[in-house]
């Protein structure tokens, strides 16, 4: 087992540089610098400009600027926002919270629709449900995230009113952030009627980033679950006299549930890419919208730093998805 | 599973059947554009981070609410010696400073504050000069490190800013959200506490609205200030909600989460006249979209060229076509909203036949060749550069001009054309103070004419320059606005430029907010006179 910990472990090393590398070489190959972007019409005067460059350490060679850059890395520091002055890291910390909110609710919202529906698809195979359910995937799966929300808004709250356009929590409740999770924050605040409004504004953004992960997670199910049920062990339960409830509930779905478990850790990726559109169009306060910001102003140290930090996490997810498969699946911890 | 989904279930329904609950009385939301950078206007240069320190400062002196007038506020009144190199300015007294938990104000406002205020940003040695950056664009770019001789306390009231020339824009500039004035004692206070950066974070000033709180990236309160010297706003509190995308603010107006929202989506603007639940207020910006004619090269070294060229283009399918309803056709440098705006000036009408007629005399009969540069990016006076060009391109070639559009980088775009590469240029201007200085001199003075200045047309016109320079030394407004509205007949009459269009800028309101007003700066404000009718 520790072998297996420290193998995928060593495939961390080379992913963070390379990450490192792209957010730092990308953002550099955008036209403007975050001087040029501030500037405007007015035009600033060469010395001026040199010596603004030189503050931010730009007229240094490029790959000088990455090593020093990978060298703070190293040593815990990714430096200050240009834009705000304050530390990438605490910047980062104080908005993550909303985002690993979104990004749970989103997941439990597809795992709580997308396993039940790939399960009776499967069991009623060729029914009409099957073809709806797969029907449905397929356009979640497609639909534009942007075009998506914004039609739920005009429906849901727009149209119906039944929840908030955007935001997180209704502006006639102040709650001091002790987590940063919205619904643990207002939940202990104790104040009437805060935690239901938090839930209302969490209900349209989950959906929509919910959406893709749905789709992929009711398909893999459903495929996952023809194949068990085709299995010799599954005919001996039948046979055997066990309820269809037993054979599916429990022999069919604990087996089929291993490569769906692979399916929603590598779903954290997509999620954290949609939450970056997602937060937009819902001014959600998470890490998505802010990096959106950090593009438009240049801001290279908030931009690498957060890149760089989001891929941190996806790669941890995947780790830990990885080593629970091999708790799920002696098979395969054996293996190694 | 069953249960779960069924307690999730019950969750959600039982959420969304709580109905939203209604807002305190009297709070209005403005739905902003994007997150401020800090909350010391100082510091900033977006537009975006002035008006979210707009509620919480003063300046000495001030724009009228909606307009370009400059108003007393601090300072009740001023003076100006008659060299115009010296500015006294009265303070008022018992002006009362916000307290927050950790700072509570013992003294009023008084000329320590000034000084403090203005020290920051011009001597290197003060002890906030390199707090948060310390960069101070606007108080430099407005020429306020060589401007200033010095600035004295005469008494705890009186303060006086000595200059080192005569620069008659001086009070506008003034008035501009960067000259906005910090509490001293607060300052000291933070510097005592070893947390000096605090002061650009948690803002305490003299204004109608105390700041409450900042939620990073999706809320900023404020209160109304009780003791604010210009009495209370009828609002009780303000409540910017950050809500970055156009078409989402739009549903929030329309869902009555927002009061105020600005920049709507150009595409919405048509559905939003037809809205009769929402209120949609324009007003043409402080700016002007341009052509510049490079006057050092052949053929527009000849204002003949210059002039038939300003017959060719049909300015009005152009305004139609590009600004689609927000921008009104350009024919002086200056907007009319602002003051000595000459409105007697006569465009060059769209006359094709007499273009070609004035090109003969100056011996293109046929024609020529030349480059057009058009902005690679959108800007709030041209939406859409690339159009543009491709239309001023078809009707000059009509004429026999053969023009070949040109396009770089933004950053490379301008520093070519300040570096004078071009033949034809496009270009425009957003005023900074109000003042016709701010564009006159800016874009068309001798000065800005040298290579890598802002003059794009390199025009430097004895005339017209010795009208400029006369009023920025002249104080008084009546005799400047004389001279400015002569350089503008001036200037028609050389056409260094084809000026195209002022662009309109829109906001929507929620029909209860009363006495909102425009404000030609594009800042937002909610002091005084705005209220919310119940």
């Amino acid at each position: 087992m520790l072998r297996f910990i420290l193998t995928r472990a060593s495939l961390v090393i080379p992913t963070f540089l390379g990450v490192t590398f792209l957010s730092f070489l990308l953002i550099r190959l955008v036209p403007g610098d975050p001087i040029e972007v501030r500037v405007g019409e007015r035009g600033i005067p060469p010395e001026r400009l040199a010596q603004l460059r030189h503050e931010m350490g730009l007229d240094q060679p490029m790959w000088k600027q990455f090593a020093d850059y990978i060298g703070n890395v190293l040593s815990g520091d990714l430096g200050t926002s240009i834009v705000t002055q304050n530390p990438v890291l605490d910047e980062f910390f104080t908005l993550f919270p909303a985002t690993v909110e979104l990004g749970l609710a989103a997941m439990v919202f597809a795992v709580l629709a997308g396993l039940p529906a790939g399960i009776i698809a499967a069991v009623k195979r060729g029914s009409w449900f099957d073809h709806g359910v797969m029907g449905l995937s397929l356009t979640g799966y497609s639909m534009p995230i942007f075009w998506w929300g914004l039609l739920l808004i005009l429906f849901f709250s727009v149209q119906l009113g039944l929840t908030p356009v955007s935001g997180r929590l209704d502006l006639l409740y102040y709650v001091e952030p002790v987590t940063g999770f919205m619904l643990v924050d207002t939940w202990l605040s104790g104040e009437k009627g805060a935690f239901a409004s938090a839930l209302r504004h969490l209900v349209l953004p989950a959906i929509v980033l919910g959406t893709i992960p749905l789709a992929v997670i009711a398909r893999m199910t459903r495929s996952a679950m023809l194949e068990v049920l085709g299995e010799d062990y599954i005919r001996t339960g039948r046979a055997k006299g066990l309820s269809e409830g037993r054979v599916i509930g429990l022999h069919a779905l604990r087996n089929a549930l291993i490569p769906v478990v692979t399916v929603i850790g590598l779903q954290v990726g997509t999620l954290l890419g949609g939450a970056i559109l997602t937060e937009t169009i819902f001014s959600w306060p998470g890490v998505g919208k802010w990096l959106v910001e950090s593009i438009n102003r240049r801001d290279y140290p908030a931009l690498q730093g957060g890149v760089l930090l989001i891929a941190t996490t996806v790669m941890t997810v995947n780790l830990l998805v990885d080593l629970l498969y091999g708790v799920l699946n002696p098979r395969i911890r054996h293996a190694r | 599973m069953k249960r779960i989904l069924l307690g999730a279930g019950l969750c959600m329904t039982a959420a969304l059947a709580l109905a939203a609950p209604a807002h305190a009385a009297k709070t209005i939301v403005y739905c902003s554009e994007g997150s401020p950078e800090n909350f010391n206007p100082q510091l900033n240069t977006t537009s975006t981070s002035m008006d979210v320190a707009i509620p919480v400062y003063n300046r000495l002196v001030q724009f009228e609410h909606g307009g370009t007038k400059v108003v007393p506020a601090l300072a009740e009144s001023w003076t100006v010696s008659p060299d115009g190199l010296t500015y006294t300015f009265k303070l008022r007294q018992g002006v009362k400073w916000h307290s927050t938990n950790d700072f509570k104000p013992t003294r009023d406002f008084n000329a320590d504050d000034v000084l403090f205020s203005f020290e920051r940003q011009w001597k290197t040695d003060h002890p906030y000069h390199k707090v948060s950056g310390g960069a101070y664009d606007y108080f430099k770019d407005m020429g306020f490190p060589d401007l200033l001789k010095s600035i004295e306390k005469v008494d705890d009231h009186t303060v006086k800013f000595t200059l080192s020339k005569v620069e008659a824009p001086f009070i506008a500039n003034m008035a501009m959200v960067f000259a906005s004035v910090f509490s001293a004692e607060y300052a000291d206070s933070l510097l005592k506490k070893k947390t000096p950066e605090k002061i650009d974070q948690v803002p305490v000033g003299t204004g109608p609205f105390q700041f409450v709180a900042y939620q990073k990236d999706a809320v900023i309160r404020y209160k109304a200030f009780d003791q604010y010297w210009g009495g209370k706003a009828a609002l009780d509190n303000l409540v910017f909600a950050i809500t970055p995308d156009a078409a989402v603010r739009y549903a929030k107006l329309k869902a009555g989460e927002c009061h105020v929202v600005p920049f709507p989506n150009p595409a919405d603007i048509d559905t939003m006249k037809k809205d009769t639940s929402i209120n949609l207020m324009e007003k043409e910006g402080l700016n002007v979209g341009y052509l510049a004619f490079n006057v050092t090269k052949k053929p527009f070294d000849d204002v003949r060229v210059r002039r038939a060229l300003n017959m060719a283009i049909d300015k009005k399918a152009i305004v139609d076509a590009v600004y689609q309803g927000a921008g009104t056709p350009a024919k002086n440098p200056i907007p009319p909203t602002m003051w000595s705006y000459n409105n007697a000036v006569e465009d060059y009408p769209f006359d094709p036949e007499k273009a070609k007629k004035l090109l003969a005399d100056a011996g293109y009969a046929n024609g020529f060749e030349t480059d057009l540069w058009a902005m690679p990016v959108q800007r709030p006076y041209n939406p859409n550069a690339k159009r543009m060009a491709e239309m001023m391109q078809a009707d000059l070639a009509k004429i026999g001009i053969k023009a070949s559009i040109k396009q770089y980088e933004w950053g490379e775009y301008r520093k070519r054309l300040q570096a004078g590469e071009h033949q034809m240029g496009m270009m425009g201007w957003t005023g900074d103070n109000g003042d016709p200085d701010n564009f006159l001199a800016v874009l068309l003075g001798c000065d800005a004419a040298r290579i890598g200045g802002s003059n794009l047309a390199k025009w430097c016109y004895k005339e017209f320059e010795d009208l400029v320079q006369e009023a920025k030394r002249t104080t008084d407004v009546g005799a400047r606005t004389k001279l400015y509205e002569q350089s503008q007949v001036i200037f028609k009459e050389q056409a260094p430029w084809f000026p195209v269009a002022h662009s309109i800028v829109f906001m929507a309101l929620n029909k209860n907010v009363t006495g909102y007003k425009m404000d030609p700066f594009g800042h937002h404000h909610f002091y005084p006179d705005v209220d919310l009718k119940q």
